[in-house]
């Protein structure tokens, strides 16, 4: 198990990018650190999908450029497990790269353990619940060599309850398997209590409007000063706060 | 639970008791002349005869044999067509109008041709049996294969699945449940075609069979033939059912 890395990267420059006559993205820059979580927070449809294919490389920048090292993975919003394949085999395979079969049991059976899913190795994705899916799908992203993580919304196909307990999960095994994230979500609470730095993205064509660091270790508690002042500026910065909201 | 059992297999038991008494009832007071409607003893007397003449069990063994290679062979190059065309646009553009229009015409509009073509045997019945599935059989997995979700293959590039790996790994089970239900009903369709390709191609079989019953005006006969063809076909049906409880493909009849 390697487990560490020191060679992860992830710098944006003055990126553009458009879908026909629509400019999507509008010369971004941004550079995310080793081990950094970075939560990109914006508007519907201002394009933060859009980025992170772009930062995943499945689609080029019209202008700009992009520049990555290390082995990067996506958590999707949901279904993004392979339906055929059971727990084990879909953790397996972000154990592919690993050679050694020995070495490859005893990966996949630490990651069972790392998210409380021993019992349930042999079941299939359709025999889980929601957030049971997505700790199966964390597990697959964390296994192995990789060095940055995507995550698209990954938990909003959850119910409240859940997301909490996910974003709990999330804490944890970054802590114990600490990776460079870049995590697109359209919660606010997430953003606060799982980033070291938010950016706020505006409307379309998106540009970071706001940046905004938190410091406070985490886990953060929903009611954590921090959380608290973080979840007021990104409302505000959205436009989203109550007396805001009335003559509007 | 425990009731819902019973009922399951006793239900239809009733109803099949049912039709049998009715049909005893119909032919005891001779509605309709024994020529015309053999009765349930008549049926049973020539299952007996055919047995014993051994006829009936040569026959099943020649049309299982024809069903079975023919729709092999479809299912060995359909299958692959469909995978090949379902991942390449401009060859699906270019192929699934002819493939509709094979797959609506009748398999029986080729008898012509199996007949001057292969003359009499098993062959033109097992070239008769390839029309009638391998259209559906590759159509059904293309569409299979272009109804895909795209996250499948977003995964699949982000831990570097290409090629070969890509079509076993990722692509086939993906598409297999929906291949395995097109397997059932095509097969159900060559059942139902065989019947028709023995009695004009062929010197046994049940389509035969049947067809003899009619040159000797014993439809006793014939209806013992319709029996063997109904059960051995639902027969089958239950096995390919099988194959959807495989572990591998549960999800795509249980989402």
């Amino acid at each position: 198990m390697k487990d560490k890395h020191s060679n992860s990267r992830l710098i944006v420059e003055k990126v553009s990018h458009g879908f026909g006559a629509v400019s999507v993205l509008a010369d971004l820059n941004l550079v995310v650190r080793l081990d950094e979580v970075v939560v990109l927070v914006g508007p519907s449809g201002c394009g933060k999908t859009t980025l992170l294919n772009l930062l995943s490389g499945h689609i080029e920048p019209a202008s700009g450029s992009i520049q990555r090292e290390g082995i990067i993975r996506t958590v999707y919003q949901q279904d993004g497990l392979f339906p055929w394949l059971t727990v084990s085999e879909n953790i397996s395979i972000g154990l592919r790269a690993i050679a050694d079969i020995e070495q490859q049991k005893q990966e996949l059976l630490e990651l069972l353990k790392l998210i409380h899913m021993e019992d349930f190795a042999n079941h299939y994705p359709h025999q889980l619940s929601g957030g049971m899916r997505q700790r199966v799908e964390l597990a697959r992203v964390l296994a192995g060599d990789s060095d940055i993580l995507l995550m698209d919304e990954p938990f909003s196909a959850l119910d409240y309850q859940a997301r909490h307990r996910m974003r709990r999960e999330l804490n944890r095994l970054l802590e114990k398997r600490p990776r460079t994230v870049v995590f697109v979500t359209h919660d606010i609470e997430e953003a606060a209590q799982l980033a070291d730095r938010v950016l706020v993205l505006s409307k379309r064509p998106a540009t970071i409007c706001r940046e905004l660091k938190i410091s406070a270790r985490r886990p953060r508690d929903l009611t954590d000063p921090s959380v608290i002042e973080a979840m007021a500026e990104i409302l505000k910065e959205l436009g989203l706060n109550t007396s805001d909201g009335i003559d509007t | 639970m425990l009731k819902t059992n019973v009922l399951r297999f006793t239900l239809p038991i009733v109803v099949l008791i049912g039709i049998v008494s009715l049909w005893y009832f119909v032919s005891y007071i001779n509605l309709f002349p024994a020529y015309a409607l053999p009765s349930p003893l008549d049926v049973l007397k020539s299952f007996q005869e055919e047995l014993m003449a051994g006829r009936l069990v040569n026959d099943i063994i020649a049309s299982l044999w024809r069903v079975a290679v023919g729709y092999v062979i479809a299912a060995v190059l359909g299958i692959p067509v469909g995978l090949w065309l379902g991942q390449h646009l401009n060859a699906r553009q270019a192929f699934v109008p002819v493939l509709n229009f094979f797959r609506f015409l009748s398999p029986l509009a080729w008898i012509p041709f199996a007949i001057l073509w292969f003359h009499i045997g098993d062959k033109p019945a097992i070239f008769l049996i390839f029309m009638a599935t391998f259209f559906p059989l590759a159509l059904a997995t293309l569409v299979a294969v272009a109804s895909i979700p795209s996250i499948y293959f977003r995964v699949a590039q982000d831990y570097n699945y290409k090629g070969i790996e890509l079509l076993t790994k990722v692509t086939f089970p993906a598409v297999l449940p929906q291949v395995i239900t097109a397997l059932r009903v095509s097969y159900g369709i060559a059942w139902v075609v065989i019947v028709a390709a023995e009695m004009v191609g062929c010197q046994d079989g049940l389509g035969y069979g049947i067809w003899e019953a009619r040159n000797g005006l014993r439809l006793d006969s014939a209806v013992c033939y319709m029996i063997v063809i109904g059960v051995l076909g639902m027969g089958i049906d239950r096995l390919l059912a099988q194959l959807t409880i495989l572990p591998g493909v549960r999800w795509g009849y249980e989402r």
